[in-house]
């Protein structure tokens, strides 16, 4: 590539060092030699773990489970929770409460005007939701995962 | 006519703060600037105290101690992903839109008056949706102007008009308007700073009624073409647009005040490579190279008993560089041109200057070949690559030092809940 250089007059031309280059990603460019692939017919875009496991991004959170109540709805300690607040809860849920200071994963409870929070484990005994207590229900439980350390 | 919505998270960083943590319900919580010097956010429970913006924290101590008042240092990391996805819900309420600011967004509503229930209902339901999908609290202020929506957030605000945290001035009579224009002092108006107040109220205009009704051309003569448009914007008629596209930064700044005077060269040195270091990742990330750096030290200026220096050095680059590598080269050879021993610095910052487009390069006489360039690209991507993955820092220049002596103070920090996977909010299964 050239270029006029002003200082050296007009006319002049030199030869502009590292010319730029345009650079296209292989993958773009069909090449037509030889035979076409077999398999290109079917190509499918790869499975995502993300695409799996939340469905709403924007109100997705993950939450680290500490304990073991939880262990019938396996859910393990160490455990990383899926968390949608997008997700009404329901009776049924598995859900994270935030009660007198606290941060927990419980199963929620209420029918027939009977609000309790729930852990699956038999060790430990069902949170009665009371008249002036104050419950938040942050969000409910989708999904879990963990990695292990290989 | 277009119709403008502004909506706006309350506290918004106080009550980021109480998300992910129950033990803050109802207690008053204040979030600090750099070095927890000032209040710069306060919870609702503060504001019913009377504590003031921009408190310095040292003088709050005996009343924090007396209201149980928490204080928090600023946690970007978490207020800036929590803004992300506002907006990103917001997004799914209108194709335009302006995010004015990391608790504001402009939305354009005009083609949603007919629904039913009108604006006030689509308010409601963007109230709603932010509530539920993320745990926040927002206004919702509707007008026929930008100027006239954020009054109207400040209406819903202060229950001054409107109903649930949501006004709507399209669909208030002229009448309703007269009253309420009067009852806000000038002030509040968006624009309308201490300045061309103080100004206003010398020529007796106090309220938002007596500046909407003043003589559009005088206020131009009298204030400037900025101060007229938001007369006819404050009657109704639109003048400004939505800034949708946020230009690329022509400029790139990133600077810091010590958490204790630095009077060593190195720690100054670590501090500028680090900054260096940001700034080239934002710069990279836009895809721009920059062609200047200027690096800039200086003495903390509010201790006038101890010895003052400041300095201010540009340097322009022989070739627009986007290479961490490059721009730490030249910023160290400006810092040690201008370090000056004995003097306790206080705060360091470098700028990234002449930022063009990486595809316009003008590529100098004398520069390397291009598969050298080709190389450092190469570099950089890894570079970006695992700090994007394992967090900033992780790889990084000796030149930034391991120790890091000179960051801010933030004693109170809250963890980055949804950033980093070690500092999620561990829930108990009990």
């Amino acid at each position: 590539m050239l270029e006029p250089m002003a200082s050296l007059g007009p006319g002049v031309f030199i030869p502009l060092v590292p010319a730029p280059k345009l650079s296209l990603p292989l993958d773009t460019v069909k090449v037509s030699a030889g035979f076409p692939s077999p398999a290109a017919d079917y190509e499918e875009s790869r499975l995502d773990i993300n695409e799996y496991l939340v469905r709403n991004p924007v109100s997705t959170f993950f939450f680290p489970v500490q304990g073991d109540s939880m262990e019938g709805a396996e859910i393990h300690d160490g455990d990383i929770l899926v968390v949608d607040k997008s997700v009404r809860a329901r009776h049924g849920h598995i859900v994270i409460a935030f009660i007198d200071g606290q941060r927990l994963v419980k199963r929620l409870h209420c029918r027939a005007g009977r609000v309790a929070l729930l852990a699956e484990n038999p060790c430990y005994p069902p949170l009665e939701i009371q008249e002036g207590m104050e419950l938040l229900i942050w969000g409910v439980v989708v999904g879990k995962f963990k990695r292990f350390g290989a | 006519m277009p119709v403008f919505a502004l909506v706006d998270c309350n506290n918004f960083y106080a009550s980021c703060e109480k998300l992910f943590d129950p033990t803050l319900k109802h207690r008053p919580v204040v979030v600090l600037s750099n070095n927890d010097g000032c209040v710069v956010a306060r919870s609702a429970e503060v504001k019913a105290l009377g504590i003031p913006m921009g408190v310095p924290w040292f003088k709050l101590r005996n009343e924090a101690k007396r209201h149980g008042i928490v204080a928090f240092s600023s946690n970007y990391a978490l207020y800036a992903d929590l803004s992300n996805r506002c907006v990103e819900v917001l997004s799914g309420f209108t194709p335009n839109m302006e995010v004015y600011s990391i608790d504001e967004s402009f939305l354009e509503l005009s083609g949603f008056e007919g629904r039913t229930g009108g604006l006030m209902a689509y308010g409601a339901e963007i109230r709603q949706r932010v509530a539920d999908w993320l745990g926040l609290a927002v206004c919702v202020g509707i007008g026929p102007s930008k100027t006239q929506a954020k009054l109207a957030n400040h209406a819903a605000k202060k229950n001054l008009a409107g109903a649930n945290g949501i006004c709507d001035f399209t669909t208030m009579s002229p009448a309703a308007l007269d009253v309420l224009f009067e009852r806000i002092e000038v002030g509040e108006v968006w624009g309308i700073g201490q300045k061309i107040n103080a100004r206003l109220e010398a020529m007796g205009i106090r309220t938002v009624r007596q500046l909407r009704d003043a003589d559009a051309e005088l206020m131009r003569t009298k204030f400037s073409v900025v101060v007229e448009r938001t007369v006819r914007e404050l009657r109704g008629v639109s003048c400004l647009e939505l800034q949708e596209v946020v230009p690329e930064k022509q400029q790139i700044m990133s600077s810091r005040s010590f958490g204790q005077p630095v009077y060593d060269l190195p720690e100054l040195e670590e501090a500028v490579a680090s900054y260096v270091a940001k700034a080239a990742e934002k710069l990279r990330s836009q895809d721009s190279l920059a062609g200047a750096v200027q690096v800039y030290i200086r003495t903390n200026v509010f201790k006038p008993e101890v010895p003052q220096y400041q300095r201010t050095v540009t340097v322009p680059l022989p070739e627009a560089s986007a290479d961490t590598r490059v721009l730490t080269l030249w910023a160290m050879r400006v810092l040690r041109r201008i370090y000056r021993p004995g003097y306790g610095y206080h705060k360091a910052g470098i700028t990234l200057m002449s930022i063009v487009p990486a595809t316009n390069q003008q590529f100098s006489l004398f520069a390397s070949d291009g598969a050298v360039d080709a190389r450092s690209r190469q570099l950089m991507d890894v570079l970006d690559g695992i700090n994007g993955k394992f967090g900033r820092g992780t790889l990084r220049l000796a030149a930034e030092g391991v120790e890091k002596v000179w960051q801010m103070r933030r004693g109170n920090l809250s963890p980055r809940y949804t950033t980093e996977w070690d500092c999620l909010a561990v829930v108990q299964a009990r």
